[in-house]
């Protein structure tokens, strides 16, 4: 051996010492506490970026927990989620407004008699938000009609394929064949062309620290942090819940113990549908409604998921806060076109999978 | 034949696999109120799957199943513990990522009422549970998590008790814990169904024994005999 080969392999293994440490330290607490000096940096430098990221952070963490407790109790990824946040928004548009697209192309006609809307005074703003308490009920309705949804589905397609013991790819292409037919079935009723819930002009709220929101972006915020700690008092609190995280962790043994495994996956379903439905609407009034809407979101739901720890509620809520902020914050830099958006997500979906696949909070229910 | 108790747990011929593997050929026990009986045999006897053909995790394609006399053949296990049957599998037999408490809630699922009292009662048998009842059940050695099952089968206060080797891959010293908490149980009265590798323990421990071999009962009687008898000794006491 050559004095040269000898000095050449001592370089590779310092290679190989140094890639050790660094998957050492980021496997462990270090890419948690990248994330945490990335925020703080954020904070301080890119306040108004941070604050969308926030908002839209919000709308993904509501979905992402949906998708990680469809994954907990079923075991499989549910790549129908967007696209029933998307009709989830449109059953909330339906009831507000009664509208769908008619015969004749660019005519809208009404088809309930009667909507939310036409309850007394449903559309007078509250306080500054650009909608009336309609809103509100027509995202409670939703959430019933999108819970019923969802367990229909089940029963149709779901329970069909766990009768013959399928495969989780199984259920997984038959979860993307739905969120295909949901779009096409959005797109024949309601069209392409985006609508909204209210064109009332939306009003700025002052925050401290130099910081403006739009007052339903403030909604947006509250309302999901309130479902999200409902879901998790459920979860966690009630008899209900336990039996969804005993499925979610040995449903052979649930079975045993005399719970209705069946009957859990059903309520499973409708849980989710709920979280679907206010994550729909509340995207809807962030954005606008649009049939595109929730297959884009699709790719960060999953990151979101996957970060937090797939099955894992409070870590998919900081998954979601987390991609939303980053996306936000990334598109601000001035060498990157806000094009790339989601293929932050994408970014951060490799990260995760490569460095720490069970995610930052640990994988389970 | 029957004692004085009454048969509690029967099943009559009973035949059943797994997919075309048929597995039992016809297997016949039964087990009186309050009475612990043991079925021992060599690896691949079907000794696990008859307990799982009882519980109705395995379809039975003949014979009979009979709780308190009652037929309950191909029953699902929600119904099953409705009427006083319980079941411990051998492997996980926990949910890890639930608390002890929670666990034990969940054995309760279908209690409607008294579900503390008996967490307090159960947790009395099982006091090193007790002191731990709100940390994860990950954290268990396999000992504390063997003995958490037990309590957790124990919540609806079953008239039977279906063990499937419960001192499988347990230190020498914790099976015989293990074997006393058991006897334990059946002296508060509960009828125990214990199928168990360790031979020797589990007949010295019970009234009765089956010997299982090749999915037919091989032979049967009371423990004492059992244990005497020159066939079992060379086959599975290893004397």
């Amino acid at each position: 051996m050559t004095r040269l080969e000898a000095k050449r392999r001592s370089w590779g293994d310092r290679f190989l010492d140094v890639r050790r440490a660094t998957d050492d330290f980021l496997s462990g607490g270090g890419l948690l506490l990248l994330i945490v000096l990335f925020f703080v940096w954020a904070v301080i430098d890119r306040r108004d970026a941070v604050m969308i990221g926030i908002v839209e952070g919000s709308i993904l963490a509501l979905g992402a927990v949906g998708l990680t407790l469809v994954y907990g109790v079923l075991k499989f990824a549910h790549f129908a989620h967007g696209d029933s946040m998307m009709l989830s928004a449109y059953c909330a548009f339906l009831l507000l407004s009664g509208v769908v697209t008619g015969s004749r192309p660019g005519v809208d006609a009404e088809v309930l008699p009667i909507t939310v809307s036409d309850l007394p005074a449903a559309s007078s703003e509250i306080w500054k938000f650009s909608f009336g308490y309609g809103l509100l009920i027509a995202m409670a309705l939703s959430a019933l009609l999108t819970a019923g949804v969802l367990v229909l589905l089940d029963r149709l397609v779901y329970r069909r394929l766990r009768r013959r013991n399928s495969g989780i790819v199984i259920f997984s292409i038959a979860s993307l064949g739905l969120a295909i037919a949901i779009r096409s079935l959005v797109l024949i009723v309601w069209g392409p062309t985006p609508r909204k819930y209210t064109t009332v002009v939306r009003q700025n709220i002052h925050l401290p620290f130099d910081t403006t929101i739009l007052a339903d972006q403030l909604f947006i915020i509250a309302a999901a942090i309130t479902v999200t700690a409902l879901a998790y008092v459920l979860l966690f609190r009630t008899k209900l819940g336990k039996a969804m995280r005993a499925v979610a962790d040995n449903p052979e043994l649930a079975r045993i113990s005399g719970i209705k495994t069946e009957l859990v996956i059903v309520l499973t379903w409708a849980l989710a549908g709920a979280l679907v439905a206010v994550a729909g609407v509340l995207l809807a009034l962030q954005a606008q409604l649009d049939p595109q809407l929730g297959f884009v979101l699709l790719l960060p739901l999953f990151a979101a998921a996957i970060l937090g720890g797939v099955g894992n509620p409070q870590g998919a809520f900081f998954g979601g806060m987390i991609v939303g902020v980053v996306q936000a914050v990334v598109v601000t830099f001035d060498f990157l076109s806000p094009g790339y958006k989601f293929s932050v997500a994408f970014v951060i979906l490799i990260l995760i999978l490569l460095i720490r696949p069970r995610g930052l909070f640990g994988a389970k229910l | 034949m029957p004692v004085d108790g009454g048969v509690v747990l029967e099943t009559r011929d009973i035949v059943t696999g797994y997919g075309e593997v048929e597995v039992l050929h016809g297997v016949s026990v039964w087990v009186s109120s309050g009475e612990m009986v043991a079925v021992i045999g060599p690896n691949g006897a079907g000794k696990s799957t008859l307990l799982k053909a009882i519980f109705g995790l395995l379809p039975a394609q003949a014979g009979t199943v009979l709780l308190n006399g009652a037929d309950v053949t191909g029953k699902p296990p929600d119904a099953l513990v409705q009427n006083g049957l319980s079941y411990v599998p051998q492997v996980e037999n926990v949910f890890p990522s639930l608390t002890i408490q929670e666990n034990l809630e969940m054995g309760a699922f279908i209690r409607r009422n008294g579900v503390r009292e008996r967490m307090d009662e159960v947790f009395h048998l099982f006091p090193d549970l007790a002191a731990r009842k709100s940390e994860n059940t990950g954290k268990l050695s396999g000992g504390q998590r063997q003995m958490l099952a037990l309590a957790r089968a124990l919540m609806l206060d079953p008239k039977v008790l279906l063990l499937d080797e419960p001192s499988a891959g347990l230190s020498p010293k914790m099976v015989g814990t293990i074997f006393e908490r058991i006897n334990a149980i059946n002296e508060a009265g509960t009828a125990v169904l214990l199928v168990e590798q360790n031979a020797r323990e589990a007949l010295s421990l019970c009234r009765r024994g089956y010997v299982l071999a090749m999915g037919r009962n091989r032979l049967q009687g009371e423990a004492l005999s059992l244990l005497n008898n020159e066939e079992v000794g060379r086959l599975y006491l290893g004397a």
